[in-house]
């Protein structure tokens, strides 16, 4: 493996499935972090909550817990009527989580790392917001960019930063995400490079190299937090973002 | 959650000013890459990634939205209508002990409520009883008085009808003795009774 800290984020390709017109579709090490994550919540949760007890065990309340975090964060966001996306919400919150998370430990591939992940996982919060806004509210939902109470004169400005902050939420939810997992990644991989690259320059590199991995150590705790703090982060801003779809008046 | 945040961003920006001159070395390693370009924005590799983010977040959705959520929200709703059916018989159990209480307390001063009567009852019984016998007594006790001052009024009238037979024999005696001469009785007899009278 040659020093580059950018070679965890290849993408390889185990099986091309279809092949058309120079575009192929294949089933690649992100799809099989993909299909594993899916999996492993869903075992996970079903699992957790096989005794049904009314009393529950650790994983129940892990999962009893998750449930009621983000049903409390779209009820508070997005009030009862918001509750429709629940599912929505829970399902992002728990892939991007997992994904963060998985992404830690080393020699994985972190699929939140992708931009087309992130930008994927955004449109579809954004084209959710707008579908279901002008489905639930038809017109009345541009209402959104025209705030109430504006004086005449400074409504088209208000108007245009409306449509403005309303355009750049999928580009900053999903740059959020992709640039904090790819920071953080190559990061830790530039200070390992640094603790091989002085371990192999004799002794006194050897005692050198304990700075760098002490870094790791350190970066890597910073990391888990960052993993969760970004999930969080993106659940939230889904769920504030919904609360327009649900009540596009300000 | 802002010095969380805070902290976040500092060290995202520590990191991405890293990776930037990472990313720039790699950048001019590009060409001796094989796979070229940096991976992330590779778009070669987008259409595959897309197709597989749809298909696998879209089963992680529906088996979200129908089977786990279901379940788990089933889970802690029969948590809590049992909560609320022990706390709701809790209540009712609470409401029975209290009427029970009331009851007793009721009974209790029926109870004693009835003890004061019959005790009340008895009371005045005997009092008339004691009543009634101290009447009778004091019947018994005046009616043989009065016989008793009968007897008297009639033994001390008996007397005083012996005491003009008395007088008369007494003055006769005493005239005999003093004058030798016994008077006659008659007039000894009015003698007397004029001595009564006046007296």
């Amino acid at each position: 493996m040659t020093i580059d800290p950018i070679h965890q984020f290849q993408v390889q390709r185990y099986v091309d499935l279809l092949h058309v017109s120079g575009v192929s579709f294949s089933f690649t090490n992100s799809a099989a972090f993909m299909v594993g994550i899916v999996a492993s919540i869903f075992l996970f949760l079903t699992y957790a909550t096989r005794g049904r007890t009314l009393v529950p065990g650790r994983m129940q309340s892990v999962a009893e817990m998750s449930y009621e975090f983000i049903a409390k964060m779209v009820r508070d966001s997005a009030g009862t009527q918001g509750m429709v996306f629940f599912p929505l919400v829970f399902s992002l919150f728990m892939f991007v989580f997992v994904a963060n998370v998985v992404g830690i430990i080393p020699y994985t591939f972190t699929i939140t790392a992708h931009i087309v992940v992130t930008a994927m996982l955004a449109l579809l919060v954004i084209g959710t917001v707008i579908v279901y806004g002008f489905y639930k509210h038809g017109t009345h939902f541009l209402h959104l960019f025209v705030p109430s109470g504006v004086p005449g004169f400074l409504l088209p400005f208000v108007v245009l930063i409306e449509v403005v902050s309303f355009l750049s939420r999928p580009i900053s939810l999903s740059l959020r995400l992709f640039a904090n997992m790819l920071a953080g990644h190559i990061a830790l991989k530039v200070f390992a490079f640094f603790v091989v690259g002085l371990a192999s320059a004799g002794v006194a590199g050897m005692f050198g190299a304990v700075l760098p991995f002490a870094m790791i150590v350190a970066l890597t705790a910073l990391e888990l937090l960052v993993a969760v703090l970004q999930a969080y982060v993106f659940a939230v801003l889904t769920s504030i973002y919904l609360n327009d779809a649900v009540h596009p008046g300000h | 959650m802002t010095r969380l945040s805070k902290l976040s961003l500092s060290a995202a920006s520590t990191a991405m000013i890293l990776v930037a001159g990472s990313v720039m070395a790699v950048a001019a390693d590009a060409g001796g890459h094989g796979e070229g370009g940096f991976p992330p924005f590779d778009p070669r590799h987008f259409f595959s990634q897309i197709g597989w983010l749809v298909l696998s977040f879209g089963a992680l959705y529906l088996l979200m939205s129908r089977v786990t959520l279901p379940r788990i929200g089933r889970i802690l709703e029969e948590r809590h209508d049992r909560i609320a059916r022990d706390l709701e018989e809790a209540s009712q159990r609470r409401a029975e002990s209290e009427a029970a209480q009331v009851a007793y307390e009721k009974a209790l001063v029926e109870a004693r409520g009835k003890a004061n009567a019959i005790a009340g009852e008895a009371r005045n019984r005997l009092s008339a009883e004691t009543e009634a016998n101290r009447k009778g007594l004091e019947a018994a006790l005046a009616t043989r008085l009065e016989e008793a001052e009968q007897r008297i009024g009639a033994t001390k009238s008996e007397a005083l009808s012996h005491v003009r037979g008395i007088a008369v024999d007494t003055a006769q005696a005493i005239v005999t003795r003093l004058v030798g001469v016994t008077p006659d009785t008659a007039s000894v007899e009015g003698a007397v009774d004029r001595a009564l009278t006046t007296h």
